[in-house]
């Protein structure tokens, strides 16, 4: 009887859960599939499909969200593994070294990037946005990466050794196998961001390159609010689709971070 | 060799990830308007920053900031505090959906964060300014909350707060007494990550600040950098407040440290 009071202490916040995380979410839907008068309508999605240049905004921000990705995985990986391998204090603190400017505001970040790039009188355009993704984003390949790697249980990579495979072999069937999870949360949380931000094109590009979120932030701006819900949809279906798909791979990272 | 390549890589990433920050505190003693021009040493622009010499709009924008940071981390972190209390003792399918509400907020990008609310506030009419961005900032740092005490809450040990009850405690002492105490570096470290998520935050600030002229921080670098130049004292807050991060996430780390050498 007790315990069944106390859990009554989850009340207040599921009823502010309901109004100001789950309702919003619902009103980006009914705006979505209405007119500015309120009245039911696909006219807001066919347009989306037929406007060539938020079409094509769109597999751009797809593209780069891939780049980004493939190149924080392809940087992340090997440092995650070294970390993994080095002495557990030292890698520790250089974990939080690698942590650290994530905790920096994204744009004080993107800004000090563009600052890096005029002081080595670099142009800035489509690189300029590359890395700098991959300059805010990389902290999240590593990170879950190295979580798993250091989870795993280094007896395996020694038997393997002892049992005469080659160093190649046994990162191929024993080391990446077993990080699996970990890469799969690394992709989310670098694929997510790349795929929704819009300050960092819009800074790093001079404002020459679009990205999706750049099209749902001017749209709602200039008072379009249902065609932007719209696009805002189509990002978070594209969002909860792999979401879905990754979430058997992926392991519970929460509250990891720290 | 093969260690040391391994180390110089490690670096090569960390002078990769530092070199633009490490670039702003460098120019921030240099008065030179443009980033990138070096007219020589100079502490002005702290002078300015800290006598005074700030425009008042930037000034306006620092106070708002704090006063959001630290409002929407006091107000998350009860709500948080109660909230974990309650999804630590639900159960079966309750439970379920509950985690998965609170997951909703940390799986979200900010921007969808921002529309939604954005929406929400005009479907309903709401006129938006400083309330809505506090509201906003609560919804998203309440989960971390959450997830940070919720742990503390499963070590406890277990039948401490029924025994406190058997004693003759009242429910209410019982849990100033015995919970509370227990969970208390949880609540901490919640408070802490709930501020560094507020001041930090920028697209959610953005979609709920309304128009009525309300600017934070990162809402007021993003004004400035889009006309073009960036106010020069932006380069020793910047600088400032990577300190402080950096200070406020070496007492979380050494925090955690202790208590799993518990």
């Amino acid at each position: 009887m007790r315990t069944f009071k106390r859990s009554y202490w989850a009340l207040p916040y599921l009823i502010f859960m309901l109004l100001f995380v789950a309702l919003p979410l619902v009103m980006i839907a009914v705006y979505a599939f209405t007119d500015s008068s309120g009245a039911f309508t696909l006219a807001n999605f066919t347009r989306f499909f037929t406007t060539a240049e938020d079409l094509h905004t769109f597999a751009y921000s797809i593209e780069i969200s891939i780049i980004t990705t493939l190149l924080c995985l392809l940087l992340g990986y090997p440092a995650a593994w070294i970390l993994s391998n080095s002495s557990l204090n030292r890698s520790k603190v250089t974990v939080m070294l690698f942590i650290l400017p994530m905790w920096i505001n994204m744009l004080i970040r993107t800004l000090a990037t563009v600052a890096l790039f005029d002081f080595l009188r670099l142009p800035l355009g489509e690189g300029a946005l590359i890395f700098g993704m991959v300059y805010n984003f990389l902290p999240f390949m590593i990170y879950p990466i190295y979580n798993t790697l250091n989870k795993m249980d280094k007896s395996l990579v020694e038997a393997a050794q002892d049992l005469g495979a080659s160093p190649v072999k046994v990162f191929t069937k024993i080391t990446l196998p077993l990080s699996k999870s970990g890469v799969m949360s690394g992709i989310m949380m670098v694929s997510m961001p790349t795929i929704s931000t819009f300050a960092i094109s819009e800074l790093l590009t001079l404002n020459k390159v679009k990205l999706l979120g750049t099209t749902i932030q001017e749209n709602i701006n200039n008072g379009m609010w249902n065609y932007g819900a719209a696009i805002a949809l189509i990002m978070l279906v594209i969002i909860g689709i792999t979401t879905l798909f990754s979430e058997g791979e992926r392991e519970n990272e929460s509250g990891g971070l720290l | 060799m093969k260690k040391f390549l391994a180390q110089s890589y490690i670096w090569l990433l960390l002078a990769m990830l530092y070199a633009p920050i490490i670039i702003i505190a460098i120019y921030s003693f240099t008065e030179a308007k443009v980033l990138g021009n070096w007219t020589g040493f100079s502490l002005e622009l702290y002078k300015n920053v800290f006598g005074g010499g700030l425009n008042s709009s930037l000034m306006k924008a620092i106070q708002n900031t704090l006063s959001i940071g630290i409002l929407a981390a006091l107000l998350s972190t009860m709500l948080g505090t109660v909230s974990a209390i309650g999804i630590h003792n639900l159960y079966g399918r309750k439970r379920k959906v509950m985690t998965f509400l609170n997951d909703i907020p940390m799986l979200n990008p900010d921007i969808i964060t921002g529309i939604s609310l954005f929406i929400l506030f005009i479907a309903v009419g709401v006129s938006q300014g400083y309330t809505t961005i506090l509201i906003a900032h609560v919804s998203f740092c309440t989960p971390y909350v959450i997830l940070s005490i919720l742990p503390k809450l499963r070590q406890l040990p277990a039948n401490t707060y029924e025994a406190a009850l058997d004693l003759g405690a009242t429910p209410a002492q019982a849990m100033r007494k015995i919970i509370i105490p227990q969970i208390k570096p949880g609540i901490i470290s919640g408070f802490i990550l709930a501020f560094t998520l507020s001041i930090d935050d920028f697209a959610v600030t953005l979609f709920t600040k309304g128009n009525g002229g309300i600017e934070t921080l990162s809402t007021y670098i993003y004004a400035d950098a889009r006309k073009g130049g960036l106010t020069p004292e932006i380069r020793p807050i910047m600088t400032l407040i990577f300190i402080t991060v950096l200070i406020l996430l070496i007492i979380i780390n050494i925090r955690s440290m202790k208590n799993t050498k518990k």
